[in-house]
């Protein structure tokens, strides 16, 4: 059976590159449009023909292959003509190396370029090289924005609002775009945000992002109802900004007992990979208030919803 | 264990308690390893049978000394010390704690050697024995150390011993984390850059002498930039041995600003300074080096003054094989634990210093530093605390030194009263038996 989406919603821009500059009711209209595509998702026929005849390019100048299947597979399940671009960044210079790349695959009239980048500011910058539609799929410490709203989505399918409810970012703030932009919109869907970890791991004035500063977890995570562990990279493990990972688990990682300070149904989650036994117990990863792999399946559906939502406003639509 | 301790009613004395600023004729009652009373009228009618009452003569009672900087070879340099004779030698001087530094063989960077230290201290020390651990890995200013499992384990302050961070993002990461943990940082502020080839502070007498010199900026410049990390980071930070009037200029400001910053400068230092290094006596060779009589005259005034908060010993003993050699390859370091009592009261003779703030320097300021329970005369406090004859006159001779290494400055010096006993946990370690 083919459903065929009910909600008309049109995202009136031409690109996705953050949360930040959305407004409340675009994020609700993506993620009622994505609640649609979840249930087609669990269909046996998943194919829609919205995006027939246009052309995706996921461009990821960083590897990544949940993010990168995950638009693989949504763009194709939507009809698109999708192209994987892997990058070797290395071999890239910043500036006017990305513009190249940009002018050489804007000749080629992609539709939707779907990108990720090292550097923070680097998808808009090659957003406004190009005729088609842009969506930030991660650049630098910047923004990850389909990761926020499938963290949203996930969240209000299993607690029915997102609205009043306390929500711990935990860990590496510093370095995560997915944190960034899930501040942003939790914030812009009324929940009371707050971010936990080392100092050495949160970045400066980040209580001017409208959360709550804490750096101990069991301060951070009473009466929570949802905990979202943030994936701490190894290099940045030894030395640097936490001592060890021995340390970092034994203060910061999320185990049962940290888990017994939030509230008795809080729910965890985590954008993956996850590092077992540095930022979460594997009890608490596979265990039953886990919304993990629930995360992975709303990432497919929320990414159609972006995908359909903007090729809605592209010209010829 | 318990049962075998006798009460002691120190009866007769100069009670002075520099917790409270208290200078008066009294008692001191202690049983069960703490102080019951320390008050004017305790008569040895009032006290539980079996109390062992010791007449005072009017000598000055006071709370034990909290040695926070002595490097004990244990383990790994046994021969140099061990936890046993610096206990025994910290007993003498009437240290009733020592707080280890952690720079031995292994380092003190891991839980378990923190764990190691405190565990060998119970069975063979005679006084309370405390560690710092290292600040960073191995001590070479690239890697924090498990700043939290360290302090868990009992490690009561972080330091690189007699070394530097000389990263300023390292430093700065460490202050940052750190301060999460209320940990103290305790940082050696001497650019090593600066130092280079150096063994004796720079000047006249550096150049007479034909040494290399160190200046005095290596110290202040190493100080000034810490000062911005912790206005930037909040940590507490302790530095570790301030030695010239550049410094004291620094940390003023940096506490008239209200940052958490406190300071101490070693007894050498203030009692010492460069000209003593006389025909290259390497016994005098110390890191930082002796400074200037001026510089000097400007520690004592801020011991005066509350500018530097604590006096500590900088213990390092060396034997014959690092010492007996030309001075620009000696190695650096004093014992002290013995001495610093008795050459800290020339301060109090001849500059004028107040016992209390002397006393202080040496006991309750440390404990309040590092949150420890002693340095206090106040009922309840542990019973640490030493008797002190101001009026013995005596010329050290090294080989009465209880520390196994007998470098010290104060080789044949003539000084003023001395330790007569010292009380740990209410049990006497040390009795002076004059002869």
């Amino acid at each position: 059976m083919n459903i065929a989406a009910t909600s008309s919603f049109v995202l009136n821009r031409r690109h996705l590159l953050g949360i930040e500059g959305l407004s409340r009711e675009e994020i609700l209209g993506l993620l009622d449009l994505a609640e649609e595509f979840v249930e087609l998702n669990r269909q046996i026929e998943k194919k829609r023909t919205s995006l027939r005849g246009r052309t995706q390019i996921n461009l990821f100048f960083e590897s990544s292959t949940r993010t990168q299947s995950s638009f693989e597979l949504a763009g194709k399940r939507l009809g698109a003509d999708v192209m994987n671009m892997a990058v070797n960044s290395s071999a890239m210079k910043k500036g006017e190396t990305l513009i190249d790349t940009a002018m050489t695959l804007n000749a080629m009239h992609p539709d939707i370029l779907v990108v990720r980048h090292h550097a923070s500011g680097a998808v808009e910058l090659l957003a406004q090289k190009v005729d088609g539609s842009v969506i930030n799929a991660g650049d630098g410490a910047h923004e990850h924005p389909t990761q926020a709203l499938l963290d949203a989505l996930t969240i209000r399918r299993n607690k029915g609002r997102i609205e009043g409810l306390i929500v711990a970012i935990c860990g590496d703030v510093l370095h995560s775009r997915v944190a960034r932009s899930n501040i942003i919109l939790l914030n812009a869907l009324g929940a009371n945000v707050r971010v936990v970890g080392p100092s050495t791991l949160l970045p400066s004035n980040v209580e001017r992002l409208g959360v709550k500063v804490m750096r101990d977890m069991r301060e951070g995570l009473q009466d929570a109802d949802i905990v979202m562990m943030l994936r701490l990279q190894r290099e940045r493990m030894n030395g640097s900004f936490v001592p060890s990972s021995q340390e970092y688990f034994a203060y910061f990682g999320l185990d049962q007992r940290k888990l017994a300070y939030a509230k008795k149904d809080a729910l965890v989650m985590h954008p993956g990979p996850m590092n077992r036994g540095v930022e979460i117990d594997s009890s608490v990863a596979d265990g039953a208030q886990s919304l993990i792999r629930e995360q992975v399946e709303m990432g497919v559906a929320v990414r159609m919803a972006v995908l359909e939502a903007l090729a809605r406003n592209l010209p010829n639509a | 264990m318990l049962s075998d301790r006798r009460p002691i009613l120190l009866a007769n004395a100069r009670i002075v308690d520099p917790s409270r600023d208290l200078d008066f004729p009294g008692d001191v009652l202690m049983a069960d390893g703490v102080i019951r009373e320390a008050k004017r009228g305790i008569s040895a009618a009032g006290v539980p049978a079996g109390t062992e009452i010791v007449d005072c003569k009017g000598h000055i009672v006071a709370p034990g000394l909290i040695d926070i900087r002595a490097f004990v070879g244990e383990p790994g340099a046994e021969y140099r010390e061990t936890l046993a004779t610096a206990s025994q030698a910290a007993a003498a001087g009437g240290v009733t704690t020592i707080i280890c530094q952690p720079d031995t063989t292994p380092a003190i960077d891991d839980p378990a050697i923190v764990d190691f230290i405190l565990r060998r201290a119970r069975d063979t020390a005679i006084v309370h024995v405390q560690t710092m651990a290292a600040l960073t890995k191995n001590f070479e200013g690239q890697e924090m150390t498990e700043i939290g499992l360290l302090k868990a384990a009992g490690a009561v302050a972080f330091t690189d011993g007699a070394r530097s961070v000389t990263n300023a993002q390292v430093m700065r990461r460490t202050l940052t984390y750190a301060h999460d943990f209320d940990a103290l940082v305790v940082h050696h502020t001497e650019d090593p850059d600066l130092v280079g080839e150096g063994v004796m502070n720079e000047g006249e007498f550096a150049t007479r002498l034909g040494l290399h010199g160190i200046p005095t900026a290596a110290e202040a410049i190493m100080l000034e930039r810490d000062m911005r990390l912790v206005a930037l980071t909040g940590c507490r930070y302790h530095a570790a041995s301030i030695t010239c009037r550049q410094s004291l200029e620094i940390l003023q400001r940096a506490k008239e600003n209200g940052l958490p910053v406190t300071a101490s400068a070693s007894i050498n230092h203030l009692t010492l300074n460069q000209i003593d290094i006389g025909s290259y006596r390497t016994f005098f060779k110390v890191t930082p080096p002796l400074r200037a009589e001026e510089d000097r005259f400007a520690l004592v005034d801020a011991v005066s003054s509350g500018l530097i908060d604590v006096i500590m010993s900088d213990h390092n003993p060396q034997d014959v094989e690092t010492k007996r050699l030309p001075f620009a390859e000696a190695a650096p370091g004093a014992i002290g634990l013995e001495t610093m009592l008795a050459a800290g009261l020339r301060l109090v003779n001849n500059h004028g210093v107040r016992l209390t703030t002397l006393l202080g320097a040496m006991s309750s300021k440390p404990a309040e530093l590092l949150g420890l329970p002693g340095g206090t005369l106040r009922n309840g406090a542990p019973a640490d605390v030493i008797v002190i004859d101001p009026d013995i006159s005596w010329v050290l001779d090294p080989s009465d030194l209880k520390s196994k290494c007998k470098n010290t400055p104060f080789d044949e010096a003539r000084l003023e009263g001395r330790v007569v006993r010292t009380i740990v946990a209410g049990r006497t370690a040390y009795e002076y038996a004059s002869t």
